[in-house]
């Protein structure tokens, strides 16, 4: 009996003892958490995408409730109507949220750009890029294999004809797309910007041309055309400036190739200039 | 003092607890994608494996004066379990930065085998008290270099199309972790204890 007993007996108190030291050190010890944090957590999306710049939805709420100057507005998932909920928690004003969106600087879908090669096996724009810069002709652009479509976590971005296009209404600016692209092709702009350049190849025009039919090659009829003084031709690219440009689209009608183009007019952008113009 | 020195080495590089004895594979494969969360595992090893056997080793000593040396592990997972709870409540309300640090993995370790192999090792043994502590610290400092030294290698795996596709992923973080633990067994013989 007492084989038993003994040890049956002594494991019991051991763990009694032991739960009765963290029930009481649980008591001692705790830490109250803040409430705001808690309700500001609520409200915010809980994508914990990390584009506000904070590690995940928790730890920008516990930078607002430490630090109430901070903005609100961070979080571009969520936009102004986050933000004003947040504001409201923390009873502060908000700040106006300015809507951004992925920006693809490449139209060079496979009607426009040529292939150097059929490639098997790699289904990767990193992957494709290490073997001989991939598929297009152009080193510069869009890659195609979609690395941008299956981070994206809001269904957002799409390889279509080869060349990705965001989708500005879903898209919600939190950058994966951005990060992952080896080309670093797209970029994070404001969504009031509707007119963008969609090339990004420095070579000179010939071997621009050469190599795509929509690539920019640096003509300059945009800069004359333009009233505010918005673009500029750098490195055999054209630049619009975000702050000058007015979105008249003026550009977008004088561009010579499909570089330009201008998003509100609703044109695919998979389409060639020429085939959107007839 | 040489007998601590010959511990430390025996057990950092000889018989490396991962590479050689095979305890806590899974945060080996789990947490060495990245280094930062890598070392940040490994130093909260380090510092359970400490305290652990800082409890168990009196605890050993209890069992054999009732008799009951056979219910070590049970009684040490129990011991090890609570511990961590409580070191972590300790640390959440004194030193938020460390337990801000170590946050995620300590909960992860409560019942690692690693920390359980290194406690009933020194028992095992026959360490004393102040021999266990240091078997410990060195058994979790060798988790930290195999750590270090892994996230490193896979590193270069991640993204790596010359990767045949059978090989990706876990197949080649196998595969790579057998060949590292090859390599450590070059270190066989160095130290006799």
């Amino acid at each position: 009996m007492g084989a038993i007993f003994t040890p049956v007996v002594l494991v019991v108190v051991i763990g009694l003892i032991l739960s009765v030291i963290l029930t009481i050190a649980s008591k001692v010890f705790f830490v109250p958490v803040d409430e705001t944090v808690t309700k500001l957590v609520e409200e915010l999306p809980g994508a914990n995408c990390g584009a506000c710049g904070f590690a995940g939805c928790n730890d920008y709420a516990e930078a607002m409730a430490a630090d109430h100057s901070l903005s609100t507005s961070m979080c571009p998932v969520g936009g102004a109507a986050v933000a004003a909920k947040l504001a409201e928690v923390l009873g502060v004003e908000a700040g106006s949220a300015e809507k951004k969106v992925a920006v693809v600087h490449c139209n060079g879908n496979c009607d426009a750009r040529g292939s150097i090669l059929e490639l098997q096996g790699i289904t990767t724009c990193e992957g494709a890029k290490q073997f001989y810069g991939g598929v297009s002709a152009c080193s510069h652009g869009c890659l195609g294999f979609g690395d941008c479509e299956a981070v994206c976590d809001f269904d957002a971005i799409h390889v279509c004809n080869g060349v990705a296009v965001v989708d500005r209404e879903k898209c919600v600016s939190c950058g994966k797309c951005e990060k992952v692209c080896p080309n670093d092709v797209i970029t994070i702009a404001p969504e009031k910007n509707k007119v963008i350049v969609q090339c990004k190849s420095t070579e000179k025009a010939k071997d621009t041309m050469k190599a795509c039919k929509n690539g920019c090659i640096g003509c300059g009829k945009c800069v004359k055309v333009c009233k505010f003084e918005a673009i500029k031709v750098e490195n055999n690219v054209a630049f619009i400036d975000p702050e000058l440009c007015k979105n008249c689209g003026l550009c977008a009608k004088e561009c010579p190739v499909g570089a330009i183009n201008n998003m509100r007019a609703k044109r695919k952008p998979a389409a060639p200039k020429e085939a959107a113009e007839a | 003092m040489v007998k601590f020195l010959m511990i430390l080495l025996s057990v950092i590089l000889v018989n490396n607890c991962i590479l050689a004895q095979f305890l806590g594979i899974c945060p080996f494969l789990g947490v060495s994608k990245k280094l930062d969360s890598a070392v940040g595992m490994g130093v909260a090893v380090t510092f359970v494996m400490v305290l652990a056997t800082a409890v168990t080793w009196p605890v050993q000593n209890l069992l054999n004066s009732f008799g009951i040396g056979y219910l070590q592990t049970v009684v040490f997972i129990l011991v090890i379990a609570s511990l961590v709870q409580l070191v972590e409540m300790l640390l959440k309300k004194f030193i938020p930065s460390l337990h801000k640090a170590l946050g995620v993995y300590l909960p992860l370790i409560t019942t690692n085998c690693a920390v359980l192999g290194v406690t009933i090792n020194n028992i095992d043994y026959g360490y004393t008290y102040a021999e266990s502590l240091v078997n410990a610290l060195g058994t979790g400092l060798g988790f930290l270099l195999a750590m270090i030294i892994f996230s490193g290698m896979r590193s270069k795996l991640e993204g790596n199309t010359a990767i045949p596709k059978a090989f990706q992923g876990v197949p080649i973080v196998l595969v790579s972790a057998s060949i590292l633990s090859l390599a450590f067994m070059g270190f066989s013989g160095l130290v006799t204890l």
